[in-house]
């Protein structure tokens, strides 16, 4: 009788705990991000400044909605994200997966969320087979297209006036599209086309490479260590002067600014956001993460940042539901109204960023220390190049 | 003409800097039986505390300097903790204990150093370009390092050849049973040569810290090709060690350098780039095949009586 009884109510709660209860509950955001490896710190900025943007609001709250942030590091390895992935989809009930960093992991977790029917917001990695045809209308893409970052450094490239270049990047897929993306908006000749292996620590035969090519300037995409490698070993060459380097965003940031030190000065670079510009949004980022930190933030940070204030704003505006209200939470985010750390933002309508790029160099400010500083606006509402291919409006 | 010649030296400094990696590998491979994958975070470690202490006291010389002894430390601690438990192991319990050691150490240096590759650049007076051979202006400090692997090579030869404890290594690597049963102290002989190669490593990650990333995993980059030279020089043998470094360094430095060009004569650009490319990377592991079937001990193997 008892166990009648017993088994009827056990049933009756496993019932009502096998539907996952959306409302009422903080709303569970899973971040899955690279935290480990020499990469480490690229996802380590995105979780710092998603928190600084929660604890602005008091802690654990975006939107004033309550939310519970799981963060979860994936060691830039595809079979571990797509375990997290799983869990978090499964056990946690996560409404909105957020934190790739790495296109090698975003096009096995993003098919994974969205065909869960959860929204899938990235910080960071945006490969172009979700921003043409592949497009989804639950995924959306806060910092940039991949290729933009390239096109950026095109645009510099041409507006610089240079004819002939010489073109280098690791012999892999975000490699090949980095120099198509350059090659879209630099009209000049190129010399040569030289591609290295991932992990490369020794970059002479290439510079002596160059030197026998004689462009009159080089561009190079050369992620993380790799881009430090190359950027000292360019500048012990002595060959700066004479064959400037121009280079996508990735390659010349905060970190490896400090860890080249003077070997930076004289590159020339761009990004969609920096730390000098000026609005009201990016002044509280930068001293709010300067002050809980202690240390310089980067365009990860600002993307982490901008990523959970473009969250707070869809749950203010649904009131907290996400999965309740998937039609109105999704207009929420498209209508992206919020204000960007970078200055004008708005989505095109494969979920992409239209944004203005800045060029940006190296300098050595009057206490002598080295600063990256924004020297002018070089593409105003820039939006990417597979946009008309995706069929959302 | 003149590009070739200058690749020809690129691939000598290579070969040299890897060589200085190599010697302590081999040595402990050879002498001890011991396949210590934790070879690279050593290196990595020599690597950190010269950045740190250079960016302390604003010398690189104290640095490099103050990596020899933080290395020979971590060699002794490695030897002390974990390695002496493998002498009478296989060789794969040995690749997987110091498989675990690498991701211990790679942790450790996070905890203390943190994420962020550290600042460490070419001393002042090692800047600028030296027309080595005219009309090619080659880095100073890369000039150095080939300087420094030589006097490294001279070392370990006169160590090896003319000193005592030379001779209780070249005498260990021929029978380690017999020198321990003529009453050499072999614990001692042990751990004295695995911070000796350990001094090695981390030298070498010193000397390499101006010219690459000093990051978390560095040391694993360049292991990889420290095994492959030291399989085709002949495991145990420092002059094995030398040619085969030398060997690498060229086939790698004008595999890159060329395959590709010579590509583009016989294909369309974009194939011959993808193609150049992912060929010229295969370049030395196509050079230690050959050399296998040819010699499957390697080129010099120091158990058959050669030093």
């Amino acid at each position: 009788m008892a166990s009648r009884l017993t088994f009827a109510a056990m049933g009756l709660g496993a019932a009502l705990a096998a539907s996952p209860a959306f409302s009422a509950e903080p709303v569970t955001i899973g971040m899955i991000t690279t935290l480990s490896g020499p990469a480490g710190y690229l996802g380590e900025d995105v979780r710092d400044a998603f928190i600084l943007a929660m604890d602005e609001e008091g802690g654990d709250k975006l939107g004033g909605v309550d939310v519970e942030l799981i963060v979860e590091d994936d060691g830039l390895k595809p079979e571990n994200a797509q375990q997290i992935a799983d869990r978090m989809i499964k056990r946690d009930n996560a409404e909105i997966i957020t934190g790739i960093i790495f296109s090698n992991i975003s096009p096995i977790v993003a098919p994974m969320t969205l065909g869960a029917g959860r929204f899938y917001i990235s910080p960071n990695s945006a490969p172009s087979i979700f921003a043409g045809d592949k497009c989804h209308e639950d995924y959306f893409a806060v910092a940039w297209q991949n290729d933009s970052l390239h096109e950026a450094a095109g645009i510099t490239a041409q507006k610089g006036g240079f004819k002939s270049a010489v073109v280098m990047a690791p012999n892999y897929q975000a490699g090949k599209d980095s120099i198509a993306g350059f090659k879209r908006f630099f009209e000049g000749e190129i010399v040569d086309e030289i591609y290295t292996q991932l992990g490369q620590t020794d970059y002479a035969a290439e510079i002596a490479k160059i030197r026998a090519a004689d462009p009159e300037m080089v561009f190079y995409f050369l992620p993380g260590g790799m881009g430090i490698n190359f950027m000292k070993q360019y500048d012990q060459s002595g060959m700066k002067s004479e064959i400037p380097l121009i280079v996508s965003a990735p390659s010349l940031e905060q970190r490896v600014m400090e860890a080249v030190g003077e070997a930076s000065l004289g590159v020339a670079t761009s990004s969609h956001w920096n730390a000098d510009l000026d609005n009201a949004a990016n002044k509280t980022f930068v001293e709010g993460f300067r002050a809980k930190y202690g240390r310089e933030p980067t365009p990860y940070a600002s993307q982490g940042y901008d990523t959970a204030k473009l969250i707070a704003s869809a749950l203010k505006a649904t009131g907290g539901k996400v999965m309740d209200d998937k039609d109105g939470f999704r207009s929420a985010l498209k209508a992206a109204d919020f204000e960007s750390v970078r200055g004008d933002f708005a989505f095109a309508n494969n979920n992409h960023p239209i944004h203005d790029w800045y060029s940006i160099r190296a300098q050595k400010g009057d206490d002598g220390k080295l600063r990256l500083v924004t020297t002018g606006v070089i593409a105003e509402d820039h939006v990417d190049a597979y946009h008309d291919k995706c069929p959302l409006k | 003409m003149l590009l070739f010649v200058e690749q020809l030296l690129n691939g000598l400094q290579l070969g040299i800097f890897l060589f200085l990696v190599a010697a302590g590998l081999t040595l402990i491979f050879g002498i001890m039986g011991l396949i210590n994958l934790a070879h690279g975070s050593l290196f990595m470690i020599g690597a950190y505390v010269a950045a740190t202490v250079t960016g302390l006291t604003g010398s690189f010389l104290a640095g490099l300097l103050a990596a020899l002894p933080a290395a020979a430390v971590a060699g002794v601690v490695i030897e002390f903790v974990v390695m002496r438990r493998l002498y009478d192991r296989e060789h794969l319990d040995q690749v997987l204990a110091t498989f675990g050691l690498i991701l211990f150490i790679n942790e450790a240096v996070t905890m203390i150093w943190g994420r962020t590759p550290l600042f460490l650049n070419v001393p002042d007076a090692l800047k600028g370009t030296f027309e080595i051979i005219p009309g090619i202006p080659y880095p100073v400090y890369r000039i150095a390092i080939i300087a420094a692997g030589i006097l490294v090579a001279l070392l370990l030869w006169l160590v090896i050849a003319r000193t005592r404890v030379g001779m209780l290594i070249r005498a260990g690597s021929t029978n380690r049973e017999m020198v321990a049963a003529l009453g050499v102290d072999i614990a001692l002989l042990y751990t004295a040569l695995f911070a000796a190669g350990a001094v090695f490593a981390g030298f070498a990650g010193a000397m390499a810290g101006p010219l690459v990333s000093v990051q978390v995993g560095m040391g694993e980059q360049i292991l990889i090709l420290t095994f492959v030279v030291i399989v085709i020089g002949g495991i145990g043998s420092v002059r094995g060690a030398l040619i085969g470094s030398l060997l690498v360094g060229v086939v790698d430095t004008l595999g890159r350098a060329f395959v590709p060009d010579l590509l583009k004569l016989f294909l369309p650009p974009a194939e011959a780039d993808g193609i150049g490319a992912g060929l010229s990377s295969m370049m030395v592991y196509l050079l230690m095949a050959v050399v296998l079937i040819v010699r499957p001990s390697g080129l010099f193997p120091a158990a058959a009586g050669a030093r």
